[in-house]
């Protein structure tokens, strides 16, 4: 006997809280910059993304009922564990994208800080973006963001970790539920964040991941009637025009967004909501 | 009575009859099940799977909070599944509690829904746990409302502690009430039946007691109508046509709420009893959301994109 077999992970599908195969039983190989055999992960079919966005759906009314509270802590639960494994993530993005061990340190360090600044909204939205309004009449009228429902999300893919957790973490933090698309070039950081997110008390449904091919999934995202928003900044520009017709079906928000961190990203997946309540004396 | 000339109407006759049916081998009857689920059945198929499945949805509210309005809207969803797409067929029947039928026929009838049934659940459903006198006035109330189907629940506890005559004796009593005025279901709620070989002899004790239809379970029972159970059943009917050239219908309740759940069930029917039973004259699936996944499937396939609940009524 010479040496130890190595114990190879396969990369699988993040829906409901647990790791199933693709439905469709295919499979693509995830190669490093240098082309060389890193893993074999699941090429997810439309029928994974349909069963996401059941999960999320039914996910959706409990996460959104959840005090922002809750839901900062959470977010920020997430941000500990990912922390405490900045080395395999660091290394998996070094295989992927071929930057140094330091320049990938630095991207965890950053998702981490990203994940943390993103959880602190949580409370602070409706002070942000609500209002109260003066009405004629004997009345409050307040103004309040209100979670959307089931938000898609097609991550950046320059810097894969940081571009995975700048898309999902504004759409969690407000109560929307997610299913997210992780690169077919790099797609190891989203799927490890899901070993992440499964022991951080998020629960199960809130955030799904799938692993698969942008030009065969993304028309399926913009279609589907339960999806009420999709963040689509890792598409091609010349695809945003025949993603956002087929999503006008359902009246579907459709937003592209440059920086990292601004509450842009979060708003861009609320809407809102006025109470009017009469004044007693 | 002749009872298809097997049995005399004695117990001893009937206690010899049930005696001599094969048992059931359980580990087949579910690997045999497991096997027909796997069928992919696609584009075509699917589509016709799908509007079969429709017609044979009876479409059920059987809650305490059950009001004329919910049954009244329940009704018109019965008769246009889909207002928005007259080719999708008419549910199979209506099925609500006794106090309901008169408001359902009503409504069916004020919306022109003559020839869809009311089905009425009767005899102290769910439990059974009644007197014979209030069975009997229960069944009769319900037909003169306008109940055309009456899904019977048969006395479990008797039938466990080997009291075959009375379960047997209490569906052809109900028989004579509905006489030609309405279709018999006997519901054998097979949650509580413990085994295979119970299913089927509670089988065969209905149909040979005049069921039109046998029915798995009440809905307020779990399991329910799981395939193994409905397999057994199909098994039933179909021997059972062998030996007297009459057909008796089936209807799995509970638990069905998934178009894929409700083909496999077709799949259990064509591959068991014959082809013959895909009609909804002798198959009913017992239902309430069941039908909103059909109508989801059916649009994702007319439309070719991937539908939302919110486009669907709830109730």
């Amino acid at each position: 006997m010479s040496g130890r077999l190595e114990v190879m992970k396969t990369y699988k599908l993040y829906i409901n809280g647990a790791f199933p195969r693709t439905e469709s039983g295919r499979s693509f190989e995830i190669t490093s910059n240098k082309g060389e055999f890193l893993a074999n992960a699941c090429l997810a079919s439309r029928k994974d993304l349909r069963d996401a966005v059941v999960a999320a759906r039914t996910a959706q009314p409990g996460w959104a009922k959840a005090t922002a509270f809750n839901r900062g802590q959470i977010m920020y639960r997430i941000a500990e564990m990912l922390e405490g494994r900045s080395d395999q993530f660091a290394q998996e993005i070094s295989l992927q994208t071929g930057t140094s061990a330091k320049e990938s340190l630095q991207e965890v360090s950053d998702s981490v800080d990203l994940l943390v600044w993103y959880a602190g909204w949580s409370d602070k939205l409706p002070s942000l973006a609500g209002s109260t309004n003066p009405v004629s009449g004997p009345f409050y009228n307040f103004t309040v963001p209100e979670a959307l429902g089931v938000v898609g999300a097609i991550a950046t893919i320059d810097k894969p970790l940081l571009g995975f957790v700048a898309a999902v973490a504004p759409i969690l933090v407000s109560g929307n539920t997610a299913v997210a698309l992780a690169s077919s070039t790099a797609p190891l950081s989203a799927i490890s964040f899901a070993e992440v997110v499964a022991t951080s008390d998020l629960p199960h449904g809130v955030l799904n991941i799938l692993s698969g091919q942008q030009s065969e999934l993304a028309p399926w995202f913009a279609s589907h009637m339960d999806i009420d928003g999709l963040d689509i900044s890792g598409l091609p520009i010349d695809q945003h025009g025949a993603i956002k017709e087929a999503g006008v079906e359902n009246l579907k928000r459709i937003s592209t967004f440059t920086e990292l961190n601004e509450p842009g990203r979060i708003l861009a997946f609320m809407e809102a909501k006025t109470v009017w309540h009469p004044i007693g004396n | 009575m002749s009872f298809y000339g097997l049995v005399d109407g004695s117990d001893s006759s009937l206690r010899n009859y049930l005696k001599q049916l094969p048992g059931v081998d359980q580990v087949g009857a579910e690997a045999r099940a497991a096997m027909l689920a796997t069928r992919s059945i696609k584009t075509t198929s699917k589509a016709w799977a799908i509007d079969t499945a429709i017609s044979m949805v009876d479409l059920t509210t059987l809650e305490g909070a059950d009001t004329p309005g919910k049954v009244q809207a329940l009704c018109s969803k019965a008769f246009r599944p889909d207002p928005n797409d007259l080719t999708v067929p008419r549910v199979g029947a209506v099925c609500v509690y006794n106090d309901m039928v008169g408001i359902a026929r009503q409504h069916l009838d004020s919306i022109g829904a003559h020839d869809l049934p009311v089905a009425a659940v009767s005899t102290a459903f769910p439990s059974g746990r009644a007197s014979m006198a209030v069975k009997l006035q229960d069944t009769e109330d319900a037909i003169i409302a306008g109940a055309a189907e009456i899904d019977m629940v048969i006395d479990r506890g008797a039938f466990l502690s080997g009291r075959l005559i009375e379960v047997f004796e209490e569906i052809v009593a109900i028989r004579e009430v509905c006489r030609d005025r309405a279709h018999l279901k006997v519901i054998l709620e097979t949650g509580e039946l413990v085994t295979l070989d119970n299913v089927r002899k509670a089988s065969y004790l209905a149909m040979l007691a005049g069921a039109d239809f046998i029915k798995t379970s009440t809905g307020k029972v779990a399991p329910a109508a799981t395939a193994p159970v409905v397999l057994v059943m199909l098994e039933a009917v179909r021997d059972f046509y062998d030996l007297t050239k009459v057909r008796i219908g089936v209807k799995p309740a509970g638990g069905i709420r998934t178009t894929k759940d409700a083909i496999k069930q077709l799949v259990l029917v064509n591959e068991t009893a014959g082809p013959e039973w895909l009609n909804p004259s002798l198959f009913r699936i017992g239902a309430s959301a069941l039908l909103n996944d059909l109508l989801m499937q059916r649009m994702k396939m007319s439309d070719g994109y991937y539908a939302s609940p919110n486009y669907v009524t709830i109730d």
